[in-house]
Order: C-alpha cells, then structure tokens, then sequence
C-alpha cells in the first residue's frame, strides 16, 4: 500500500482518514467511522450486507404474502382480520426501516430516530385525530344513516 | 508512528465522531466536542427529515381518504373496483425494485461502476413496471367512468395513490438521473452525497406503499 507523507492532517496512511474516503452507502446513518481500515471496509460486509438485504427482503415478501392471504382466509376469526393485516404492515415497516434503511440504536443513528419518532408522532396525530374529530362531527350533524349518502 | 496516528489506535476517538472499532467505548461529551458531524451524516439526517414531511403529506392524505371512504354518493367501492392481484404484482415489483436499490448501494459502496449501473437499471425496470401497472389501474377506472370526479371516496383515493404515483414517476427520473452522473462524473463525494438521498429516497416510497396496499386495496376489500 502506497503511503503519503504523515501529516497532522492525514494522521495514518492505513486509515481513512478525510471524508472524501469514506463512503456510506445507503444508510441513513452508518457505523463506518474515521480510523476504519479500507480493506476493513471492502472485506468487512460484503457477506453481511447481501446477508442483511436478502433477510429483509425474506421478511418483507413474507408479511406481504401474509397480508394479501389474510383476504378470506379461515385462518384468522374473521373479525380480527382487519386489525392482523394492519399488524402485518407495520411489522413490515419496521423490517424496512431496520434491513433497507439501516435504522439502528448506533450513537450516530440517535438523531434520525428521534425524528423518526417525532414523525410517528405527527402522523398518529393527523390520521387518528382527524378520523375521531370527523366521526364526532358525522355523529353529531348527520342523525339518520341514510343522510351518509349524502355526505359528499 | 507519530502521536497522532497513535491516538487513532490507542487513545478515545480525536475526532469524537463515534466508534472507533479499534478505540474501545467513545466519549460523548453532548456538547459538539471534534466539530460537525460528517457529511454525509449531515446530508442523511437533513434528507431524512425531508422524507419524515413527505410522510406527514401522505399521512394527512390517508386521514382525508379513510374519512371519505364510504362517502360514494351512490357509486362503487373498494370491493367493486379493486383487483387485488394487480395489485399484488405492484408490490412484487416495488419490493423487488428496494431490494435492489439496496444492492445498488452495496455497489456504490465498493465503487463498481457496472454492478450499479445494472442494479439501478433494475430498479428503474421494476419502478416503471409498477407505473405502467397503476396508469393502467387507473385507465381502466377511469373508462369505466369512476374516475376522480365520480365520489368523494374516488376523489381521495385518486389524490392518495396518484400522489404516490408521482413520487415513483419522480424517482425514475432521479434514477435516470443518478445513472448518467454516475458514468460522467464517478464516484465523487457530491455524487454519492446524491446517490445516498436517491436511495433514502426509493426505500422511503416503498415504505409509504405498504401503507397503501394495506390501508387501501386489502382493507378496503375486506371491509365493505
């Protein structure tokens, strides 16, 4: 391995050791850090990482197979069908977020799952609370069923 | 080996940038000790929060939509309108297509111009695949005279998939877009800054459409 000269700068020549030299994929925060070894980098995952993706993807179709089975199956009692396939999707976003967008409990990940937390925050507010608030409103102006024929 | 490099390998992390493999347990002081984060730190966080706001549109739209689900002034429904095998060969290919977004990325990572140009051509394969499914899905809703104008539900239900649609058809173009930078400029810091965001990006979209097969397609057959 060829080395430059040592500078403050550039402090070993083995070790990446500027920004420019590293490289993170498609994480939204990844774990390669400055005074990684570049054959650490190639090496490290290539296994791993194919690895990771197929478990996803593995995961992924299954719930997804899951769901659309869940339609007229005798399985599952009927009435709890609706509630399994909501389960069996966001069983599938997490498996998304943790094997394709590499969410992990890694110190450099802390400020995207915050956010991450504060969108699921907003996003139960809007769709649970804007269901409740219509509801209440449905109930309280549109007395007789018949009149939700109406509604649009 | 001079000092510096020796604190690289025995000492915390100079740089106070995360673990170090070979540093042992970093110190976090949490008051931005070493500077800025990285980068592309910097550029996933900022992009991640882009994509948590488009979440939050898709959310306000899903909220519209299971409002005005039954709200048909007469005309059809979920049950009458949607083939649920079309709509199973549209998620085969958006999963297919973030897989291999994700293999991309395993590219782009080890610098092989060719195994990311034909990942990424797969990807966008698939995508317009999906595309070509759902114009086709809407065509024929359309012709059938439920288009958008026909009910409240198909007014909500149009807006919500079709605003999926134009995030799909805006990633092709991106793709399009990444594939040509790529094989003109390389593996440049800018253009793998880019590639990062395009990726985050597609695996995103996926996420917002299982929420849409779910929600929409199966609940909406399964309830009446």
């Amino acid at each position: 391995m060829s080395s430059p000269p040592e500078t403050p700068e550039h402090p070993s020549p083995l070790r990446i050791s500027s920004e420019e030299d590293f490289d993170l994929g498609s994480r939204v925060g990844e774990d390669r850090v400055l005074g990684q070894l570049p054959s650490e980098l190639s090496s490290r995952t290539l296994r791993a990482e194919l690895g990771g993706y197929l478990i996803g993807l593995a995961l992924a179709a299954l719930l997804t197979a899951a769901a659309f089975l869940s339609v007229g199956t005798q399985a599952i009692y009927a009435p709890g069908i609706v509630m399994a396939v909501v389960v069996f999707g966001l069983a599938q976003v997490g498996v998304h977020l943790v094997f394709f967008l590499h969410m992990t409990t890694a110190p450099d990940n802390t400020n995207n799952a915050l956010a991450l937390a504060f969108g699921f925050l907003i996003v139960c507010v809007i769709v649970f609370g804007t269901i409740w608030v219509m509801h209440q409103m449905d109930h309280n102006m549109m007395p007789t069923s018949s009149s939700l024929t109406m509604l649009h | 080996m001079s000092a510096p490099s020796t604190a690289l390998r025995t000492g915390k992390d100079p740089y106070h940038l995360g673990h170090a493999p070979s540093s042992g347990t970093p110190e976090f002081t949490g008051h931005g000790a070493g500077g800025p984060a990285p980068k592309p730190i910097v550029v996933g966080y900022g992009f991640w929060l882009f994509i948590l706001s488009d979440v939050v549109l898709f959310a306000s739209f899903f909220a519209a939509y299971a409002v005005l689900v039954y709200a048909r002034a007469g005309g059809p429904g979920p049950r009458d309108l949607f083939d649920l095998r079309t709509t199973e060969i549209e998620t085969a290919c958006l999963l297919l297509s973030s897989f291999t977004c994700g293999l991309a990325s395993m590219a782009v990572g080890r610098r092989s111009l060719l195994w990311t140009e034909i990942a990424l051509a797969v990807t966008g394969l698939l995508g317009a695949t999906f595309i070509g499914i759902e114009i086709h899905e809407f065509a024929r809703l359309v012709a059938a005279d439920d288009g958008p104008s026909r009910s409240a539900f198909l007014t909500a239900f149009f807006t919500l998939v079709g605003c999926h649609g134009l995030h799909v058809t805006c990633g092709l173009l991106w793709l399009a877009t990444m594939m040509a930078q790529l094989r003109a400029k390389g593996f440049t810091p800018s253009v793998r800054h880019r590639y990062l965001c395009y990726s985050l990006f597609w695996h995103a979209l996926d996420i917002v459409w299982i929420g849409i097969f779910s929600g929409v397609y199966i609940i909406g057959v399964l309830m009446q």
